[in-house]
């Protein structure tokens, strides 16, 4: 019987399948169509300390194998969301993993310690928290966004060190795939106290309405997501995963069992799932028995037998 | 896995869909329709047209990858279905118009059902298409062909209006509406990823908040409507 049970940075997860950021909510457009606990865990929407209405003007647009997002991180705030949502979201019997954007160094540490003081009042209390912190320091859809830190390692460090001593939840780093240097980006956040990191996010792209003679988007770029960019994922996972010896987690354009293989014989110990939920809504309800089912078929034991391979 | 019925063209590339199987849906709702495995990426959010005990239908034009491949299908194939999806139009109160604008007019026959006692008029561009289905089931049906629709409805008339059609006849519905004390609601489309409120991409600005059309909508009163807002869809 194979156990897809995984454990980082002292978390337990009931698989290494996660909802990524940004395409799944705060889980509940999905609780009607399955049962959520079939997922290691949910990555909530970006949250910022001050709600955001997102970007004006076209915001999706496809392209051959993906999609291309501005949302620009529109959300409720991170009060609104810790009263709000973060009550149903403990419900699902899933992990749940707070993604934390913002716009300078005292904003994320801003929000980080508010999430770290309702957590300690809610453990405190006996009630569910908030099991980790995912750091986006790679958003491209933001002025002065994220990802502004998220392309130089010097910039990325400040916030890096600055957010570890804010909170007491286990962290990852979201990196930018647009980083100067991946490999040393990922280092530094692993000296840093980091617990993991996961890569990538989006890569800036862009479309021209050659009618209009303009950009698609009203900010110019947008974010490229969805099976277009798994070899890319996949080749820079393998990469960060040689270079640091905390655990890394998988995210791009991975829409198959045997797209997650991939991942974890490229170093991953879990991954996550994006534009995929998109195109099947249902996709956390089944992957987590395809990829055991693919397991019986190669004859792979557990996940660790396979990890980092290549 | 849904069956397919029928699908036959009722105009040049417009298309009338037709699946077995019990659904449910209130008028103005969508469901998410996708018969090919992962290119194009997104399913293509539809309205509803009609209903019966034993199937549910979609009338849409093939414009892009998707419909064009919506439009190959054939009776016994195989599509899936996710829905319904939306809140569709609320009960309308008093005497009641349901207008449709050429594709807008797709989602209006399950309001025209829904709603006997109601007054429909449908305006097209050019020639007119589907308009047997809503005089099958309506005695009361107003067709215009070229022109404006909104010219031919007197707000005055109506405590309530249901609309659906390019953003230029909803809006002129619109300034024409106001001062009267019919309530117009619109149904309005931007670009959509899930349909389920999870990915904010067709976020609209409605009464000065940012709403989605997926889960909010996607009909709203149209004076909370920021017209400029639908322009880039």
């Amino acid at each position: 019987m194979i156990s897809l049970a995984c454990e980082l940075a002292g978390v337990r997860f009931a698989n290494p399948i996660w909802a990524a950021s940004g395409t799944f909510g705060f889980g509940r457009p999905y609780a009607d169509l399955y049962p959520l606990r079939k997922l290691g865990a949910i990555v909530s929407k970006g949250l910022t300390v001050r709600p955001r209405t997102g970007n004006s003007g076209t915001r999706l647009y496809e392209t051959p194998s993906g999609i291309m997002n501005s949302i620009g991180l529109e959300n409720p705030g991170i009060r609104a969301f810790l009263e709000r949502e973060l009550p149903e979201m403990t419900t699902y019997g899933t992990a749940v993993i707070v993604n934390l954007g913002g716009s300078s160094i005292p904003e994320y540490v801003e929000g980080a310690r508010l999430l770290d003081d309702y957590c300690q009042w809610l453990q405190a209390s006996g009630q569910k928290a908030v099991d980790m912190l995912e750091l986006n320091i790679s958003c491209p859809n933001v002025k002065e966004g994220g990802l502004a830190f998220g392309l130089d390692t010097e910039q990325a460090r400040k916030l890096v060190k600055e957010v570890r001593q804010a909170t007491s939840l286990p962290l990852i780093i979201k990196l930018a795939p647009g980083a100067r240097d991946l490999t040393e980006m990922a280092r530094m956040c692993e000296y840093e106290g980091a617990d993991g990191v996961s890569l990538i996010n989006t890569i800036q792209a862009m479309a021209i309405d050659i009618r209009q003679r303009r950009s698609v988007f009203d900010r110019a770029y947008a974010g490229l997501s969805g099976p277009a960019i798994k070899p890319i994922a996949l080749r820079m996972v393998h990469q960060v995963a040689r270079a640091v010896s905390i655990p890394v987690v998988g995210v791009g354009g991975i829409s198959s069992a045997s797209d997650i293989v991939e991942f974890v014989m490229a170093g991953a110990t879990a991954v996550q799932i994006g534009t995929y939920n998109m195109m099947n809504l249902r996709a956390g309800d089944t992957l987590a028995e395809q990829l055991i089912d693919l397991m019986n078929e190669e004859g792979i034991q557990s996940l660790e037998e396979i990890r980092g391979i290549i | 896995m849904a069956k397919v019925l029928s699908n036959m063209p009722l105009a040049p590339g417009i298309y009338l869909l037709t699946v077995e199987g019990t659904y449910r849906a209130r008028m103005g709702q969508f469901y998410m329709l996708r018969c090919w495995d992962s290119y194009p990426v997104l399913s293509r959010p539809i309205s509803v047209h009609d209903i019966s005990p034993e199937s549910i239908s979609f009338l849409y034009r093939a414009g892009g990858i998707g419909t064009h491949l919506l439009a190959k299908l054939q009776p016994g194939d195989s599509l899936q279905l996710e829905g319904p999806m939306g809140r569709g139009f609320p009960e309308p109160e008093g005497r009641t118009a349901i207008v449709g604008g050429g594709m807008g007019t797709a989602p209006m026959l399950l309001a025209a059902r829904q709603l006997p006692e109601a007054q429909v008029f449908l305006g097209f561009k050019d020639a007119p298409f589907g308009v047997s289905r809503f005089q099958d089931i309506h005695s009361n049906v107003t067709v215009v062909s070229g022109g404006m629709i909104a010219d031919h409805i007197d707000p005055a008339c109506y405590d309530t209006i249901l609309a659906c059609g390019p953003v230029p006849m909803m809006e002129a519905l619109a300034y024409k509406t106001e001062g009267s004390s019919a309530k117009l609601y619109v149904s309005v489309e931007k670009r959509m990823g899930c349909g389920i409120g999870a990915c904010n991409s067709c976020a609209v600005t409605i009464n000065g908040t940012v709403r989605k059309v997926c889960t909010d909508g996607p009909a709203f009163p149209a004076k909370e409507v920021n017209w400029i807002d639908l322009l880039s869809l």
